[in-house]
């Protein structure tokens, strides 16, 4: 054959079509969007490559543009906390319970996964909408006199969101508990800390890469929606992503979507990029590997 | 380990542990229930209240053209997507596991990118570059999309098993003189089943699935499952779209459960014969 057993040409053949296809489906396109914030827009759905600095300068002057970054980013976070809140108790439970069926408590969790997130989102409306069963129940009741309006708010944005990214949070935070040296937590036991402070000395400080891996993923998820918002929010509920969906498919202003894309990419990136340079890539992999 | 129970705190933390996890998995499957539920529902409207049982959505679903349009679309490209990026991923974790080259750790993280850049990004993207290039939209650039969504997941599966198996086992196969391709055929792949079997059903839902990117990527005219339940939602919930969920449900979650069960059917049948070849 002429080649060693672990000949590097031979690696290269076996990337060389998907490194093809990643440069031409993620690196180029990324370079050709960042070009294309500097075209000049004429009318919906026509530019010119004359250069130019107006996109940026309507996005870094133009309020319109800043409430929804702020929202977007209060929207995201928010959720990314309540998350944490309410994911780190199921994590914990599937930890230390002795119940014999674990791995169904596990499944039970990726099911989630498979159902598809379009559907998951608009299952909501059968509980928060006017003919949802919460409205139903409460009118039949006698307790309200009418439906109260749940659906179209932001808090029912946050409620999509928070349903389709608590397993997530949930298994990040799981396998950063099933890493823990159990007999830590008996060693601070018998030394006589309380339960309580165990678990504020020990466990918790010990899963912390997990909540913040989970942290990260939920906040960068959430900000970069465009399902939920749209199902679920009113017409101001919408997201930075409905922004960017409606300026490209809506107006046609191709050289000011791109600019928003790039706005989001390079807010993301940065929050990735805090996150990495205090807990590296390793902890991520691992939460999408599962 | 026993759960902290030790004292008057622990019992309480325990407790409520105990009330906010079953809280969890009820918000996680209740809306997905009711869908299923409504779906049966002799209803007009698309809500509750429940007012008789009924298939007759079901029926109507059959005689959709737009839905079954939508539903022959997404299954072919969600299985070229399935068949073709598990090709792509077990080579790249073979090279990844198995090979030293420079740009290794780069292109390692070029590979995970698509999982973590937001898909309206991914989106507008490739959107724009086509547009650059003055192509048309078609339903390739859909497929190779799609491909490129799911790679990071089927390589860190295909990855993980694979550093698993002992590179000996190979070099002993050559060593015998197995020409490359044969000992992976018949030492690599073999080990490799469970992960590779994972990747195809991941890569499969992952497509069948995919809204927000398809929304950009989609030719004019084209729906794909997800964006056709969208456009029906526009006008209203009906009664209709809930039965298409549940369909939906049934086809993404029974597959991946009923490729688990086959894969633990397999497994054991071959630890059968290899105790019956033993004895």
């Amino acid at each position: 054959m002429g080649w060693k057993l672990y000949d590097s040409r031979l690696a290269w053949t076996l990337i060389a079509p998907t490194l093809l296809l990643l440069l031409l489906f993620l690196v180029l396109p990324i370079i050709v969007m960042t070009a294309y914030t500097f075209f000049t827009f004429v009318t919906a759905g026509v530019e010119t490559s004359v250069l130019t600095l107006a996109n940026w300068k309507e996005f870094l002057f133009d309020t319109y543009y800043h409430g929804f970054l702020w929202k977007t980013v209060r929207v995201g976070a928010t959720t990314a906390i309540l998350c944490a809140l309410v994911g780190y108790f199921p994590a914990y439970f599937i930890w230390s319970t002795r119940f014999r069926h674990k791995w169904l408590l596990l499944l039970l969790l990726i099911v989630p996964f498979w159902i598809s997130f379009t559907i998951r989102t608009f299952s909501w409306i059968h509980i928060l909408g006017e003919q949802g069963l919460i409205n139903v129940v409460l009118l039949r009741l006698g307790i309200i006199g009418e439906p109260i309006p749940m659906l179209y708010t932001e808090g029912a944005v946050i409620m999509g969101l928070l349903h389709f990214l608590l397993p997530y949070m949930i298994l990040n935070v799981y396998v950063s508990l099933e890493s823990i040296d159990r007999t830590l937590i008996s060693a601070a036991r018998s030394m006589g800390c309380t339960s309580a402070q165990a678990f504020r000395e020990v466990t918790l400080p010990l899963s912390l890469p997990g909540l913040g891996a989970g942290l990260l993923l939920c906040f960068v998820l959430a900000a970069g929606s465009y399902v939920t918002p749209q199902l679920l929010g009113g017409s101001r509920d919408a997201l930075f992503g409905n922004l960017i969906y409606d300026t490209i498919m809506g107006q046609l202003n191709w050289p000011m979507g791109a600019t928003l894309s790039v706005v989001l990419f390079v807010l993301l990136g940065c929050a990735a990029a805090a996150y990495t340079r205090y807990m590296g890539m390793s902890q991520i992999m691992k939460g999408l590997g599962g | 380990m026993t759960p902290p129970r030790g004292d008057r705190d622990g019992r309480w933390a325990w407790r409520l542990t105990i009330a906010m996890t079953l809280g969890v998995y009820i918000f996680l499957f209740a809306p997905i229930v009711a869908t299923v539920v409504l779906s049966f529902n002799a209803s007009m409207f698309g809500g509750f209240p429940l007012t008789g049982f009924s298939m007759q959505w079901y029926a109507k679903l059959l005689t959709n053209e737009q839905v079954l349009a939508a539903f022959k679309t997404s299954l072919w490209i969600a299985l070229v997507t399935a068949a073709v990026t598990t090709l792509l991923g077990i080579s790249v974790a073979l090279a990844l596991v198995r090979f030293q080259f420079r740009g290794k750790q780069a292109f390692s993280t070029l590979v995970i990118l698509p999982a973590l850049v937001p898909e309206t990004i991914l989106g507008v993207g490739l959107l724009v570059m086509i547009k650059a290039a003055d192509q048309p939209r078609t339903i390739w650039v859909l497929l190779l999309g799609h491909i490129m969504l799911a790679l990071p997941y089927v390589v860190l599966i295909t990855q993980a098993r694979m550093v698993g198996i002992s590179r000996s086992f190979e070099e002993a196969a050559l060593s015998l003189g197995a020409p490359r391709l044969s000992a992976f055929r018949e030492i690599t792949l073999p080990l490799l089943v469970p992960a590779v079997v994972a990747g195809i059903l991941l890569a499969f839902t992952i497509s069948f699935d995919n809204t927000s990117a398809s929304l950009f990527w989609r030719p004019a005219g084209v729906e794909t499952m997800p964006t056709q339940i969208l456009s029906m939602l526009k006008i209203s919930i009906s009664p209709e779209v809930n039965a298409l969920g549940t369909v939906m449900i049934l086809v993404t979650v029974g597959i991946p459960l009923l490729g688990g069960l086959v894969l633990q059917a397999f497994t054991r049948l071959k630890k059968r014969r290899t105790e019956n070849g033993r004895a």
